[in-house]
């Protein structure tokens, strides 16, 4: 498979008036074409950090060091048009007095030239594909659901059709029932067209649910990083150990003794 | 059967935004034993916040019953109201919402003292301090304020605080929801602490199935308002009987098992 996206020796800092924050501290990553890697890591281990890296969504005062290529596109990747970005809070990016089908719309008219009436339609058939009725294409974002607005935020992400998809703890804020939809419907749109998988998440369980690899990220570096399957049967770093071992999950034999 | 030390029967609330009604409680009837954790779980929208409220009298039900430690709740005012508060507490998921931002943490565990009457003015900062030893909190951590503490440390604080009235039953709204797994797993282990020493009994609100599994006496499944199945914790999420127990015992997160070659369907 041809490789998409090579990251190495990332190093980013953060700066706050004089102190800085080192938040990633040489990271090396590739990812091919229509591959699916999931980063995991508990809060401050810097994954955030890296999905906002790749996508060139850092706030410009940040201190980056090292290389993020592209072998698999042939010029700069556009936010938008190569990279999608799903964010854990959609109700916190879409803006709430512009109604959702417009600014599904909207991605497909500044990214592909659409013009107004061909980006609706095609915000229409992507309604679809993320399963929202059609009547919600005129619905503002507090009428909907978590559910329904984190459908409409991949709605937006994948309208241009990017090479890579890459999603910030997309289902965190959700409930369980709805995870559970959000994360096969991930899964199925990256199957469908073939686009790359970039997914960031506290959840092991969920990385394994959706990924081939997994990357292990704790304080900035990666720890661990391998086939899903084999990182949860063999796991070697005593973090990916603790990581599981914290992880509870309905086929694992329960312990006896409640609370 | 000894009596509970908490029963709701027939509890309804309907929200109303002009033309606009929605019934988050639609007949809600409800036990807690003294010393046993309840899980209360349900979808979002399901009524599980609202319940908890009610439970806590922070909001008014439009009908049904509620009695705690053998005392109509409801017909309760004033300073009766007060005095009895002190027996149940509530914890939420977000201690930087719930709190002042800018206060101590001396200050946030001072309060409750304060208001409840407990201890004499002379004696409240001895107490704050074995509050703090008691959730495993440094005693240098009392000047700090809640914005520059971990979101475990909060979480520790809000504990604290709750347990600071000697109360018998602590409501947990997604208490640990917001926390890495790792410091999920300590604070687990405190509240498991805090309701062996003292028997408290535990609302435990929550969506993550495996840790209700793993923590919790029993279950209690709510779905539009109703409670639709309640039952013995381990029992219940092996072999759920409501269609909602069901739906969400299979949206739980599966992870293949670890020393065998088996992977996700």
């Amino acid at each position: 498979m041809s490789t998409l996206l090579e990251i190495s020796g990332l190093r980013v800092r953060y700066r706050s008036g004089r102190s800085e924050a080192e938040a990633l501290r040489g990271i090396d990553l590739s990812l091919s074409a229509s591959e699916r890697v999931a980063v995991i890591g508990e809060s401050g281990s810097g994954k955030s950090t890296l999905a906002l890296a790749i996508a060139g969504l850092l706030p410009r005062d940040t201190l980056l060091e090292g290389d993020i290529r592209w072998p698999g596109l042939a010029h700069a990747p556009r936010n938008g048009k190569d990279i999608g970005f799903v964010f854990q809070d959609p109700g916190g990016t879409l803006d709430p007095v512009i109604s959702v089908g417009r600014q599904v719309a909207e991605v497909a008219e500044v990214n592909l030239g659409f013009s107004r009436r061909r980006a609706m339609d095609l915000a229409a058939e992507l309604f679809e594909r993320v399963r929202l009725q059609g009547t919600l294409l005129h619905a503002y974002p507090h009428q909907l659901s978590g559910g329904q607005r984190q459908r409409v935020g991949i709605a937006a992400a994948i309208a241009a059709g990017p090479a890579v998809l890459v999603a910030d703890e997309p289902t965190s804020a959700l409930d369980t029932i709805v995870q559970a939809e959000i994360v096969s419907l991930i899964g199925r749109l990256v199957r469908e067209s073939g686009m790359a998988l970039l997914i960031v998440s506290h959840d092991i369980a969920l990385a394994v649910a959706i990924a081939d690899r997994i990357v292990v990220l704790k304080d900035g570096a990666v720890v661990e990083a391998g086939e899903s399957a084999e990182i949860v049967a063999r796991p070697r770093a005593a973090y990916t150990q603790k990581l599981l071992a914290a992880c509870l999950t309905l086929d694992e034999t329960a312990d006896e003794g409640a609370l | 059967m000894k009596s509970p030390l908490l029963s709701a029967t027939g509890l309804q609330k309907t929200f109303r935004r002009g033309e606009n009604r929605f019934a988050a409680l639609a007949g809600v009837d409800l036990e807690i034993a003294a010393g046993e954790t309840l899980a209360l779980v349900g979808p979002s929208g399901s009524g599980k916040s609202t319940l908890a409220r009610v439970l806590m009298r922070l909001i008014e039900p439009d009908a049904g019953a509620l009695r705690f430690a053998g005392e109509n709740l409801l017909a309760l005012t004033g300073s009766r109201l007060r005095a009895i508060r002190s027996r149940f507490q509530m914890v939420f998921q977000d201690p930087l919402a719930a709190f002042n931002p800018r206060a101590t943490v001396e200050r946030v565990l001072y309060d409750p003292l304060r208001i409840h009457r407990i201890a004499g003015r002379g004696e409240r900062p001895q107490r704050i301090g074995a509050l703090l030893e008691r959730v495993g909190l440094a005693d240098t951590l009392r000047g700090r304020r809640i914005h520059e503490i971990s979101g475990g440390q909060r979480q520790r604080v809000a504990i604290a605080r709750a347990i600071a009235t000697g109360p018998e039953l602590v409501v947990l709204d997604e208490a640990v929801s917001a926390l890495d797994v790792s410091v999920r797993a300590e604070i687990m282990a405190l509240l498991a602490c805090l309701q062996r020493e003292q028997n408290i009994a535990y609302l435990f609100i929550s969506h993550d199935l495996a840790l209700v599994r793993d923590t919790a006496h029993r279950v209690a499944v709510i779905d539009q308002g109703r409670i639709v199945e309640t039952g013995e914790a381990k029992r219940l999420i092996a072999a759920p009987a409501s269609a909602m127990g069901k739906a969400l015992v299979a949206a739980a997160m599966k992870l293949p098992r670890r020393n065998g070659p088996e992977f996700l369907p």
